[in-house]
């Protein structure tokens, strides 16, 4: 039997640091409450969002026209690095750490996670890795440019000379992020297996649950072999060691298995809780429990197993032999199947639903519709002859942005707006989520959609210039990326002024069924402390008709009095 | 508000079957169309290889738009007509799960992507058999022509085809050192691929191949272009500052056009090669070397045929 038993010593975990301020200037110490780590993490990565943007923009101002004109190539070659490295390790990663925070504790009903001050630790390696990674731009020979995967011999060309260089710092930043991600995942996991509420199996736990601890078990895995990559490298960079130098008889190659290994599952480690995400608001919105759910949860643990051996399809051309092709071929294929069923699964529970287009609804109808495309051209780069013919092209670069912002972008801003009432206490302005919505799908399909054809007729990623037959598409990308932009003006100004003067939220304001709508809004700093409620049932109950925990009306009252 | 909910016990939902056939069949029409204009979003075909990935995308192209105008269609109608009145909180319909629907939507996407990735591999062996694609084994001392299988009506080759930070090298077996690669038409070319710096990628989009050339082996990889005229030929792995830049030109010529190239090339002296990147980074050198650190370029190739960036290309 699945049903964890309630274990009063778990429970009891450690308080808060004592004497921590109560009020914002608690989000500047090192405290150790889960809730105020999310909230540190959502708001450090959506400053870095921020600063990814406008390195964007600047790449797209350049990209308008087909000349190399507005920066110098070098420039260009560092802008895109740093944008690449800042959205996944300053942006994606973090903001899904803030999830984390936020959600894990109080969906199984747990006071904290296992290990708080490590999770605070955790939290305070990410502004100094970014300190390290963004004084790059300081350095003699400026940031690292050899892309966000770092291929050598490109990487560990260093034209100056100098021990300290940008390639350094990132190759440092990346290793503390892995070392800070590596401390997140042991913390979630234990978590998640530990400190579920009594009564909450692992087949009543929400899917956000499922995804996070699919995907933290990927972290888990694959981690070691990229930072075993990185430190490799950084002896190549700076010691003159010949792992991968080819002159010294290394295999620059041996270098993108590194990468990838770890890289490819980092895709799913990203996606996986924006799946939990769909899953969470789709049947709230449409009132419905979520079709399969069990398939829906075991799907993440294939989606993590299947992750982990497709990772040759990102070097079809290195080299690879024959044979190899073929055998990934097939793996990557199959990870189409657990994803296929989520996805179906989320159309199941739109059948017959009671629809409520809400601000995060949107966000997440709008990221599955982006998926399916993204998924779709994903299987087509997953069949080497095609990929052969589009890979590194901007063919991949759609794909991938498809992917990362349309589908996982989507996700998180649906999330940011779904909880925000639950842990600000107070309700966003519609008006200004609608309006943030349509600017985001609009942009986003400009700026993506037309790199398709790009990449088809031959256009190749990173580059600062490009032949004029494909200008077209480079316009349309570039008008929508800074309506991107300027749809990120909606969003902060709500996330501003609601947090300061909006409506005052109560606990359920959905009216959704989750052991975190049975806590007052915001909830206090140990969720239900000791007095946490016995689960009797599966989650998703709408219309079902039966109480998710025992003695449901007086959780209820109690989160209504608070 | 229209009801959704498909009638119970009491028989065959008629309606409902006749409404999914019909949906079915136009998603099935609309994407087959679709896949036809696949053909039309890549560049003209140049090589025996591009058939075969073309026909292949298509292929994944049409099974992709039914996917894609199947579920958008069917969250838009459910959007549509699935809505919840205003101030309507009430209950969905209560539907956890239904086995045979979860199995089947399993096995069918399953099958679907099986033989996508049988007929993916069956056209990667294809291509492999059109122009052998290996390392030629250096260090065993294997002579490079043992890599070459014949089996066209005629080879050309090995050319050496020499890729550095930022420029392209040809090398012809009669000696001749060209910027731009020339090739006569339904000849198999095999070429000697090797880069003196770092990783750099052989990418002809017209003949739908690409080759990452990394430096410390030598690839062998064969091509046989279909179709006269001129192509462009670019790097399409990153090379670091004017990697951008790194392209030249693809020429496919009759036999005889070739032919009489090859010869008057060979009595052509002997003069620096196409290398925009040089002419860039001098250019930057003037204006006091602005920018951030890079690698200069290395020297253009001397070569017989300097090239001619500027006229126009096919694809
Ligand atoms: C589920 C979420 C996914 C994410 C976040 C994602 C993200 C990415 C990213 C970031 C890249 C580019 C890597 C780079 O070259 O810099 C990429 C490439 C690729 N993706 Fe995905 N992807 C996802 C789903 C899929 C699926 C479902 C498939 C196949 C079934 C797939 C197949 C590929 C392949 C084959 C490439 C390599 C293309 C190339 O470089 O030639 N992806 N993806
Ligand atoms: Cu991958």
């Amino acid at each position: 039997m699945t049903t964890t038993k309630y274990d009063p010593r778990v429970l009891k975990a450690p308080h808060p640091v004592p004497g921590a301020p109560d009020n914002w200037k608690r989000f500047f110490t090192f405290n150790t409450d889960a809730k105020v780590i999310g909230i540190q993490y959502m708001g450090l990565s959506l400053f870095f969002l921020l600063v990814g943007g406008l390195l964007a923009m600047v790449m797209r101002g350049e990209l308008i026209t087909p000349p190399s004109d507005l920066v110098d190539p070098t420039v260009y070659n560092g802008l895109y690095t740093m944008h690449g490295t800042v959205m996944l390790f300053l942006f994606l990663f973090p903001i899904l750490n803030g999830f984390n925070n936020l959600l894990i504790p109080t969906m199984i009903g747990a006071p904290d996670m296992a290990f708080p001050k490590v999770n605070a630790a955790a939290f305070w390696l990410v502004p100094v890795f970014a300190v390290v990674l963004l004084s790059s731009f300081f350095v003699p020979g400026g940031p690292a440019s050899a892309g966000w995967w770092s291929y050598p011999p490109v990487s560990i060309q260093n034209p100056l000379g100098h021990f300290l260089n940008g390639e350094f710092l990132w190759i440092l930043a990346v290793a503390l992020s892995g070392i800070s991600s590596i401390m997140g995942a042991i913390n979630f996991v234990t978590t998640i297996i530990r400190m579920r509420a009594p009564g909450m199996g692992f087949f009543r736990m929400p899917v956000f649950v499922w995804t996070a601890w699919a995907a933290q078990t990927l972290q888990l895995v694959g981690l070691p072999a990229l930072t075993g990559g990185a430190i490799m490298l950084l002896f190549d960079l700076s010691f003159g060691t010949s792992f991968f130098r080819p002159e010294g008889g290394g295999d620059p190659v041996l270098y993108q298995h590194f990468f990838w290994f770890y890289s490819h599952p980092a895709v799913y480690v990203m996606v996986l809780p924006v799946f939990g995400i769909f899953s969470e608001l789709i049947t709230v919105y449409s009132r419905k429990p979520l079709f399969g759910y069990k398939f829906v949860a075991i799907a993440s643990f294939i989606i993590t197993f299947l992750g982990l051996i497709v990772w040759v399809h990102h070097m079809f051309y290195s080299g690879t032999p024959q044979w190899m092709r073929n055998i990934f071929i097939v793996t990557t294929m199959l990870i189409a199947v657990p994803t296929g069923v989520k996805v179906f699964a989320w159309l199941g529970t739109l059948w017959g639903g009671k629809i409520r287009l809400t601000t995060p609804m949107l966000f997440v109808l709008g990221g599955v519709v982006n998926f399916i495309l993204g998924g779709i051209t994903g299987i087509m780069l997953g069949t080497a002859p095609v990929d052969i013919h589009v890979g590194n092209t901007y063919f991949v670069v759609a794909h991938f942005h498809y992917v990362i912002f349309n589908t996982i972008g989507f996700g998180i801003f649906a999330g940011i707006y779904h909880w925000f009432p639950k842990f600000t206490g107070r309700m966003y302005y519609e008006g200004l989520g609608k309006i943030h919505f349509v600017l985001t799908f609009i942009g986003a399909t400009l700026n993506w959609l037309p790199m398709h054809w790009a990449g088809l007729y031959g256009m190749p990623r990173r580059v600062a210039s490009y032949d004029p037959e494909f200008a077209i598409w480079n316009v349309i990308a570039s008008i929508g990326a800074f309506m991107l932009g300027v749809a990120s003006i909606p969003f902060i100004l709500n996330i501003v002024s609601s947090w300061a003067r909006g409506a005052k939220a109560s606990a359920n304001p959905w009216n959704a069924i989750g052991l975190e709508w049975l806590l007052p809004s915001p909830p206090p700093a140990e969720n239900f402390e000791d007095d946490v409620p016995t689960v009797i049932s599966e989650p998703y109950g709408y219309g079902l008709g039966k109480p998710l925990v025992k003695d449901e009306e007086y959780y209820i009252r109690r989160s209504m009095e608070a | 508000m229209t009801s959704t909910t498909p009638k119970g016990k009491s028989g065959w939902p008629i309606r409902l079957i006749a409404v999914i056939l019909l949906a079915t069949a136009s998603d099935a029409l609309l994407s087959y169309q679709v896949s036809q204009w696949a053909y039309g979003w890549l560049p003209v075909p140049a090589s025996t290889a591009a058939p075969y990935v073309d026909d292949l995308f298509s292929l994944e192209v049409g099974i992709g738009a039914f996917i894609f105008f199947g579920c958008t269609g069917f969250i838009l109608w459910s959007v549509l007509f699935n809505r919840a009145e205003k101030y309507d909180e009430s209950d969905g319909l209560p539907i956890e799960g239904n086995n045979t629907l979860e199995v089947t939507w399993t096995v069918i996407p399953f099958i679907i992507v099986m033989i996508l990735a049988y007929q993916a591999i069956h056209v990667s062996e294809t291509l492999s058999a059109l122009g052998p694609k290996v390392k030629y084994d250096v260090e065993g001392g294997l002579s490079p022509d043992t890599a070459v299988v014949t089996g066209v009506r005629a080879d050309i080759g090995p050319i050496d085809v020499i890729a550095r930070q930022w420029s392209w090298e040809f090398i012809y077996p009669n000696g001749v050192h060209s910027s731009e690669l020339h090739l006569p038409l339904d000849q198999r070319a095999n070429f000697r691929m090797s880069s003196e710096d770092v990783i750099h990628g052989f990418f002809v989009p017209a003949f739908r191949l690409k080759q990452d050339i990394v430096p410390g082996s030598v690839i062998s990889y064969s091509i046989t272009p279909t179709r006269e005229g001129r192509y462009r030929l670019r790097d399409s792995q990153f090379s670091g500052a004017y990697f951008s830049q790194n392209q030249t030109d693809v020429v496919v010529e009759s036999e005889d056009v070739f032919n009489a190239w090859l010869k008057q090339s060979a009595a052509n002296p002997l003069v620096p090669g196409l290398s925009p990147g040089t002419a860039l980074y001098n250019e930057r050198l003037a204006k006091g070397n602005k920018g951030w650190a890079t690698v200069p370029p290395a020297p253009p190739p001397m070569v017989n045929d300097p090239g001619n960036p500027d006229a126009p290309h096919d694809a």
